[in-house]
């Protein structure tokens, strides 16, 4: 039996769990120093981290079991992502579990739960956050979904092992559909990671917080996992995000070299993509609730605009 | 002679005939009967189950003719692969709701008597299970008059109050105009096919061996669609379903948003792959343009409700919209001769009848418990029921996160198979389908993320955070029978979600009937484990890999952070210092689906209207603020109004007739006659 590809898998679920903290950490380092402040270091994720770990539980009167078993499934639902998605070699076994839909589906899973947690323990904020934060998916998730039938019409397929390799031997090279489609999927990232200008990670404002309103009442070891999860979450996405877009330098093949290659390729691109993120939340301020459809609705008509020419003009 | 599946089938309606008759005898002990009459449901509701698996796994058809029936015009029943799929959907949930009525019904016990129920109960199944076996028009225009008529009776079982009167009526009448219309359709068919001077045509079989003229097959088409949408609850024929269906006793509701509208998915299905079988595409396209309107406004409407049952009767509509999604994808592969991706589209569909009866009828039996409990249906007043009814709450959650289409659940592969049916469309010849197409897989995106919503709402103000309402009700936990109920559905939504390639290998039978290709070859390619429409590189899915993955890392998870005891402080909820923290403070089902009332609003009808007391000192401290709201349905008014309105019109002119003298009439009869001798010689 061939252990590579198994190799492979929990290479990337490590991978995942060391790397998507540091990535957290490099892009709020970006943003210290683009907003002229000097910055906690590239590892305080971590440090917040094990805090978090070492402290005991805090937990409402009210919090039924929805709430404690929350935490768990949102970290898990990232972990098994993180096997799907190829980051370093598109030849996983693991791959085939799920194509992109499922992906989605997944992340679509623990929103759910974290809605509901967000409602569990009864209080204005969590319920407030719990209705953004599913009007906000259900605006983004239609445009996400159509920026990436865009790009599987071209690749016959949903599977993101095929796409991958599809735009990795050069038969699909930078046309109109995939300009569009990666524009769209750029701004539902940001919506979908929370990030500025959807929501803001770094404040706990009450009256313009998403995500954080419905993790208000979190501590302890449960709020780690949840933290955890969301930077796993944002690397995720980039992932998807370099996976379906520019694969260039994911291991197609069993060699040490090539994954060693990919591990480099990959830790350039986040870096690229660290600094473009930086640049955009630096660069615009946080929208309000209502102008938000405006926001998805353009990721949705510029999805939509890349399949309409796909089939007109390629 | 060896009885086979029809014959299993005939005793089981035969079971719940006899069951109908003698029910009425036991009305004295009102509790031996619920048990007696329960139990022999789920019993013969399980015969059918056996029948129907039986036939669609052997894949071949049985026919009876019986001996009652009109003189010389036989009826005729037929066992198929078709007929059996809807049989084992309707057989199964049906075993579910009976066996959850023994603890249901005893809820009504001491208020009044429930032997109209139970004895309508049995009719209703009768005629659910007669209608999918019928092989000729008559037989089957009688079953559904049958299922319609039971039906009508039971959402008016509890006629003290108004507004089931009125539903009820409202459902008769929009019941009867879509039979009129099969019954038409019909009609045409049957004169097509044997010529309009003979009866012979009334017989499936004779409909089957004709061929038809393309201008009558369209009129027979668009008259059963008709008559079928009107049943199914398609926008803008839904109105009567919000209305019918939460009025209803909850089993009862729960067997009509799960099979009963199902039956109408039948009949399309019937009609066109079976009966008509050549059509041109844009039957389906019409059959898929009512679809996605119907997922995309009922679900819409669903989460502007504030009552439960409502919500779910609207959700509905937005999963029959679903389903005819898959039916006017397979129509529209069918007449482009692609007969594996007609193949795939048709199993969407059929596969998302059998998962929503599943989730809709646990979710139906859910509702059933919280009312049974709580004796409300508003879920304004709700709230933190998972403390007191914490088998009823997972439950009920196992139904909200199936219906959101996520992953280990059924729903979630009935979706995801859909969204492979439209991505296959780009290989249809006509461009013009080709970019439309597509665009219909965004508005099913839409539809899910906005299901999400709508259950998380449902589920989060009912059963979390903390009682909403004024005064506080003592709540029990729903007992043994009716978690058995539900915890069979909820098993049953769980093994549909992993173990599709079972499901879908067994259901292979159907698409190998009306279409003549299945899917099997590929679904299974890979093992039981890898769900692969069409070919492994276009997608897969695992439902096992995802289920116990999932479970794996979470379990792992817990266990290695539970090595260090450490302790859980359980404290009051953190009210920013005020002190002052309020149940009514929460969220509830209004404020939760505000932002999407304001964003999608346009579509409604939506009167808001704030005005403070006017004994308030100062407008910037209000004594008492009142808030109303209004959300109606512009269908309503743009569709039926008018309707009514020209109705009553008319009857008012034509009711002139009626001077009350016997003179008159005679003339009437006279002229008549005249007439008639005239024209008519």
């Amino acid at each position: 039996m061939n252990l590579y590809p198994f190799a492979m898998e929990i290479l990337q679920v490590l991978i995942l769990l060391v790397v998507g903290p540091v990535f957290v950490g490099w892009v709020r380092v970006l943003k210290c120093w683009a907003q002229g402040r000097s910055s906690a270091g590239l590892f305080q994720p971590y440090r917040d981290l094990r805090k978090l770990f070492s402290k005991d539980v805090v937990l409402a009167e009210n919090a039924s079991w929805i709430f404690r078993f929350t935490p768990y499934l949102v970290f898990g639902t990232a972990v098994l992502a993180g096997g799907i998605i190829p980051i370093l070699s598109t030849d996983l076994p693991l791959g085939a579990t799920a194509d992109v839909i499922v992906l989605v589906a997944l992340f679509a899973i623990a929103r759910f739960f974290t809605a509901l947690a967000g409602l569990d323990i009864g209080t204005a904020f969590g319920g407030m956050g719990s209705s953004r934060e599913m009007t906000i998916a259900s605006l983004a998730e239609p445009a996400m979904l159509m920026a990436i039938f865009t790009m599987s019409l071209a690749s016959r397929s949903t599977s993101l092992s095929h796409m991958a390799q599809l735009v990795m031997s050069g038969q699909s090279v930078m046309r109109p559909s995939v300009l569009f489609a990666l524009l769209a999927f750029i701004l539902i990232t940001l919506a979908e990671t929370g990030r500025i200008p959807v929501d803001n990670p770094a404040t706990h404002l009450e009256l313009t917080m998403i995500h954080e309103a419905m993790i208000l009442e979190y501590s302890g070891r449960h709020l780690a996992l949840i933290e955890w999860a969301s930077m796993m979450k944002l690397f995720l996405f980039t992932s998807l995000g370099i996976a379906v877009f520019a694969p260039w330098g994911i291991a197609s093949s069993a060699d040490l070299i090539a994954v060693g290659a990919a591990f480099f390729f990959m830790l350039l691109k986040l870096g690229v993509v660290g600094a473009g993120l930086v640049l955009i939340e630096t660069g615009l301020a946080k929208m309000r609730l209502f102008r938000l459809t405006e926001f998805l609705g353009s990721a949705f008509l510029l999805a939509t605009l890349g399949m309409l020419s796909y089939f007109i003009l390629e | 002679m060896n009885p086979g599946p029809i014959e299993f089938a005939s005793l089981s309606v035969i079971a719940l005939l006899v069951a109908a008759l003698l029910t009425p005898l036991f009305s004295r002990r009102q509790r031996l009967l619920i048990a007696c009459c329960f139990g022999l449901t789920a019993a013969a509701s399980l015969l059918a189950v056996v029948a129907g698996a039986w036939t669609v796994s052997r894949g071949n058809a049985e026919k009876i003719v019986m001996l009652i029936g009109l003189p010389d015009l036989p009826f005729h029943l037929r066992l198929d692969p078709l007929a059996g799929f809807f049989l084992v959907v309707i057989g199964l949930l049906s075993l579910f709701v009976s066996v959850y009525s023994i603890g249901y019904v005893k809820g009504f016990l001491g208020k009044r008597s429930v032997t109209s129920l139970a004895v309508f109960y049995c009719l209703f199944l009768a005629g659910m299970y007669m209608v999918v076996l019928s092989d000729d028009a008559l037989i089957f225009l009688i079953s559904w008059e049958v299922m319609a008529a039971a039906s009508y009776f039971l959402v008016i079982f509890e006629d003290e109050r108004i507004e089931n009167r009125r539903a009820a009526f409202l459902y008769m009448v929009v019941a009867h105009v879509g039979a009129i219309a099969i019954l038409l359709s019909f009609g045409v068919l049957a004169g097509l096919a044997s010529g309009f001077g003979s009866f012979d045509g009334y017989t499936f079989d004779a409909m089957r061996s004709a061929s038809f003229p393309i201008g009558g097959a369209t009129a027979a088409f668009l008259l059963a669609f008709f008559g079928f949408a009107a049943k199914a609850g398609v926008i803008p024929l839904h109105v009567w379903l919000p209305e019918a269906h939460p009025v209803a006793p909850s089993n009862v509701s729960a067997l009509m948003s799960g099979v009963m509208l199902k039956t109408a998915i039948y009949g399309v299905i019937r009609i066109t792959f079976d009966l008509i079988r050549v059509f041109p595409w844009w039957w389906g396209a019409i059959v898929l343009v009512f679809g996605l309107l119907s997922a995309v406004m009922g679900v819409l409407y669903a989460l502007m409700q504030n009552d439960l049952k409502r919500l779910l009767a609207y959700s509905s509509v937005e999963n029959i919209g679903i389903i005819f999604i898959g039916v006017g994808l397979a129509m529209i592969f069918t007449s482009f001769k692609l007969p594996l991706l007609a193949a795939l589209a048709l199993t969407t569909g059929i596969y998302h009848v059998l998962n929503h009866a599943m989730f809709k009828g646990l979710l139906f039996m859910g509702a059933g418990a919280v009312l049974h409990a709580t004796h409300e249906r508003n879920m304004e007043e709700m709230g933190g029921l998972i403390h007191q009814m914490p088998w009823t709450a997972a439950l009920f959650l196992i139904g909200c996160v199936s219906i959101s289409a996520m992953p280990p659940f059924n729903g979630f592969v009935s979706e995801w198979l859909t969204f492979q049916a439209f991505l296959l469309s780009p290989s249809l010849p006509s461009p013009l389908l080709k970019l439309l197409i597509p665009m219909g897989a965004a508005l099913l995106a839409l539809t899910g993320a906005l299901a999400a919503a709508c259950f998380v709402k449902a589920f989060g103000v009912t059963f979390l955070g903390h009682w909403r309402g004024h005064h506080r009700p003592k709540v029990q936990e729903a007992d043994w029978p009716m978690r058995v109920g539900m915890i069979m559905a909820a098993t049953a939504c769980l093994l549909l979600g992993i173990l599709p390639t079972l499901a879908i290998g067994w259901m292979d039978a159907v698409p190998q009937q009306l279409i003549g290709t299945s899917l099997g070859t590929s679904a299974g390619a890979f093992g039981w484990m890898w769900l692969t429409p069409v070919a492994y590189e276009r997608a897969s899915y695992s439902g096992p890999i995802v289920f116990f993955g999932i479970l794996a890392i979470v379990i792992a998870a817990y266990l290695l952070l539970h090595v260090r005891p450490g302790t859980i402080r359980r404290v009051p909820i953190w009210d920013c210092g005020f002190e002052k923290i309020d149940r009514r403070m929460q969220y509830n089902a209004t404020s939760f689906a505000m932002p999407i009332r304001r964003i999608f609003g346009f579509l409604f009808n939506v009167k808001e209207r704030v005005r403070i007391s006017r004994r308030t000192a100062h407008r910037a401290f209000p004594a008492r603020l009142y808030y109303s709201l209004h959300v109606r349905d512009r269908v309503w008014g743009w569709l039926y109004k008018p309707v009514i309105r020209a109705s009553f019109w008319g009857a008012r002119k034509v009711g002139r007739l009626q001077q009350g003298r016997i003179q008159a009439y005679l003339i009437y009869s006279f002229v008549t006659i005249i007439v008639l001798l005239v024209f008519l010689r």
